[in-house]
């Protein structure tokens, strides 16, 4: 029931990602805006399917990392439509989209929910805490893929590579560092607010606020490094090549937080064991 | 009837010739006034731009036509043999074709280069002042005027930077992304970076500083650019407040240090700072270009820039080309429909098609009718179009004024509306030229 409406967002993830690397190259302005509406007409059936597995479980549905992979890709598709309404950055797209796509590919592909699932998944809280952690990982992306094309320009700028691709359809320094602290400063506040609604969660349902499991402890290495790029923003204006370079590292601690601690440890925050296996 | 173009340009002639053709036409009205009286030249405009001198006319008799424009041109006995090889006559297709391109900017010596579409916006007010021009030379010109809206608009010609003043602004720009409230500040005050300066303050910069060595024509130049003079002295404060710095100094060595710039970078807290040293020798420490933040450009880099514009605007043109020869085209089918016959048969055509969707309509409004009820309609539709038409079709054949048909056949289309595509082409006319300067060229 689910799938079919996968399969839809996922030809429009496919179209937009052509859209914008099509503006990317051919520098078209309707290229771009047609892409943003292939994202958006990517979105809805993708906000569809997740509804639907919802109802289909009885809870949210992040009981796999198949699952969660949908749900941080519908935030990350709903960030970057945002951000593209606020402060477009149009060249963006030519990776967020293809992002989008890939990580819709991988949650066909992983299994999704089978099985009764663990009653620490029955709950509000835990809702509150998945949600607010991955739309501040969605912000936290978006913060890494501007954190790229920072880099690549930059190392334009400074090798003095004029007349290259990349210099004339990156954006300026100044608007790539500005999407870097956007981000952060949108993406930092709802992470730190994810980890508090967990821990609160956890002295609720196990009795204790940290446990210092693997998933924890990536998680917080992560924080640190995200909390040490904003206070140094704040107060010694840290930016640039050294911001751009601190939010790539931050998010690559996230992505092994995310998936690698499932992969290599297990815990009680790792996806096997949400579901019994029968 | 025939299009005739002749002239001299940049590539023909040499700027002491140009100057002196240009000295003819100090006076439009005279000009115009000695080119209308020969009666082979039913239309015609005269443009001078900053590179060529150029007449264009529409003729019945071409060889007596050439003869009369090359009189017009060879009036100075002087300059009469050296104008037998700059001259160049283009002919119909390629008359119009050469008119696109000068319009487009692709005939021109910077190519992309914006003023020339003004230039000739201006010549074609003259002309039209004098009523030198008719149905064909306006409907040339206007088509000329939005084929060099559609070069500037679908090709990036304009783009590039191709001069080292405009090249600074274009770095600035991938800095900064907007220049607009930045401070800018002058170390020396040499030519190059006046020039700079004159550019950036289009863009709409904050504040101007000079620090010149002589502080009495630091001052001259701050007043100039309403800016403020200080002493070289004071680099070190200044450092701290600015974000765009220009240094042409004849200062034997470095004014700049990478460790005064380190020290700066930290107390401005890493406000991205953006030097120019167009010195020779060089002001600023080429070591500063390592810093996080701080983007040091030499001469050469802006030589760069400029070279790397260069080819991206032929690049363009090369686009701009392929838009150019297919407008010439189109153009060329609207003059054949010029003539009586194609007059009448689009004037036909379109009775037709307002008959049919006029009886369609009416079919659909009145419901199931007998068959002979619907022939009756259709009879009554089409005699009423024909006979509205039978008077503007017999004067058109008629022909009262052999001299001026094109006039009367403009008219005609113009009264029914026959090529929609030309409200359009006017419309380019009446907006002004976007105040844009210089600054691209």
């Amino acid at each position: 029931m689910a799938d079919p409406l996968l399969y839809l967002s996922l030809i429009a993830y496919f179209g937009a990602t052509a859209l914008w690397l099509g503006f990317f190259v051919a520098q078209r302005e309707s290229l771009c805006r047609w892409g943003a509406w292939a994202m958006g007409l990517g979105l809805a059936p993708h906000s569809l399917a997740l509804i639907l597995r919802a109802g289909a479980y009885g809870h949210f549905p992040a009981a796999t990392l198949g699952d969660t992979l949908l749900v941080l890709d519908w935030a990350l598709v709903a960030a970057f439509l945002f951000l593209n309404w606020r402060h477009p950055i149009k060249v963006l797209g030519a990776l967020a989209a293809p992002l989008a796509a890939l990580m819709v590919c991988g949650a066909l592909i992983l299994p999704a929910g089978q099985g009764p699932a663990s009653p620490l998944l029955n709950s509000v809280w835990l809702a509150v805490h998945i949600v607010l952690a991955l739309l501040g990982y969605a912000a936290l992306t978006l913060a890494f893929l501007g954190g790229i094309f920072y880099l690549v320009q930059e190392r334009q700028l400074k090798g003095k590579k004029f007349g290259s691709f990349f210099y004339r359809r990156l954006p300026s320094l100044e608007q790539l560092d500005a999407l870097n602290y956007w981000c952060l400063t949108i993406g930092f506040p709802l992470f730190t607010l994810g980890i508090i609604a967990g821990s609160l969660y956890a002295q609720h349902a196990l009795g204790r606020l940290w446990s210092w499991d693997p998933k924890e402890v990536l998680t917080l290495i992560a924080w640190l490094f995200y909390a040490v790029l904003l206070h140094e923003r704040l107060v010694a204006g840290w930016r640039g090549r050294r911001a751009a370079l601190l939010s790539i590292c931050g998010f690559l601690v996230l992505v092994v937080a995310f998936v690698g601690a499932n992969l290599w440890f297990s815990s009680y925050h790792s996806f096997e064991s949400f579901i019994r296996q029968p | 009837m025939n299009l005739l173009l002749m002239g001299v340009n940049h590539k023909t002639a040499p700027v002491a010739l140009r100057e002196k053709l240009a000295a003819f036409i100090p006076d439009p009205e005279e000009a115009y006034r000695v080119l209308k009286a020969y009666p082979e030249l039913s239309e015609l405009i005269l443009y001078t731009t900053c590179n060529r001198v150029e007449m264009l006319c529409v003729t019945e008799a071409v060889p007596e036509a050439e003869s009369r424009l090359k009189a017009f041109f060879a009036r100075d006995p002087e300059i009469a043999s050296a104008l037998e090889e700059s001259l160049y006559v283009r002919r119909d297709q390629d008359a119009v074709q050469h008119l696109f391109r000068v319009a487009a900017s692709l005939d021109s010596m910077v190519v992309g280069e914006p003023q020339v579409l003004g230039q000739i916006k201006e010549a074609y007010r003259q002309a039209t002042s004098q009523n030198a021009t008719g149905p064909i030379m306006n409907r040339l010109l206007h088509k000329s005027f939005s084929v060099a809206k559609r070069v500037r608009r679908e090709t990036g010609i304009g783009d590039a930077a191709v001069s080292v003043s405009y090249a600074a602004v274009s770095l600035g720009k991938k800095i900064f992304g907007s220049l607009a409230g930045k401070n800018v500040l002058l170390l020396g005050a040499g030519e190059m970076a006046e020039l700079a300066l004159e550019h950036l303050r289009g863009q709409g910069v904050a504040q101007i500083v000079i620090a010149n060595r002589t502080l009495d024509r630091g001052v001259r130049l701050a007043e100039r650019f309403r800016g403020e003079a200080v002493s070289l002295e004071e680099l070190d404060t200044q450092l701290l407040a600015v974000d765009i710095l220009i240094s042409s100094t004849g200062a034997p060595e470095y004014l700049l240090t990478r460790d005064q710039v380190k020290a700066a970078m930290r107390r401005r807290k890493q406000r991205p700072l953006f030097l120019i040293d167009i010195a020779v020798p060089r002001d600023l420490d080429p070591g500063i270009n390592d810093l996080d933040n701080v983007y040091l450009y030499n001469i050469d880099d802006l030589q760069e820039v400029v070279a790397q514009g260069w080819e991206h605007r032929h690049k363009e043109a090369g686009k701009a080309e392929r838009l150019v020869a297919a407008e010439t085209l189109k153009f060329l089918e609207w003059l054949e429909t010029l003539e009586v016959f194609p007059t009448i048969i689009d004037l036909k055509e379109k009775a037709d098609r307002i008959c049919e969707a006029e009886i369609d309509k009416t079919l659909k409004q009145l419901g199931p009718l007998t068959e002979e009820q619907r022939q009756a309609l259709e009879v009554l539709t089409h005699s009423i179009a024909q006979k509205l038409l039978h008077d503007p079709i017999i004067f058109l054949k008629r022909n009262h004024h052999p001299k001026k048909i094109q006039k009367e056949l403009d008219l005609v289309r113009r009264l029914f509306n026959l090529d929609p595509d030309r409200a359009e082409d006017a419309a380019v006319l009446e907006d002004k030229e976007p105040r844009k300067p210089s600054d691209k060229s």
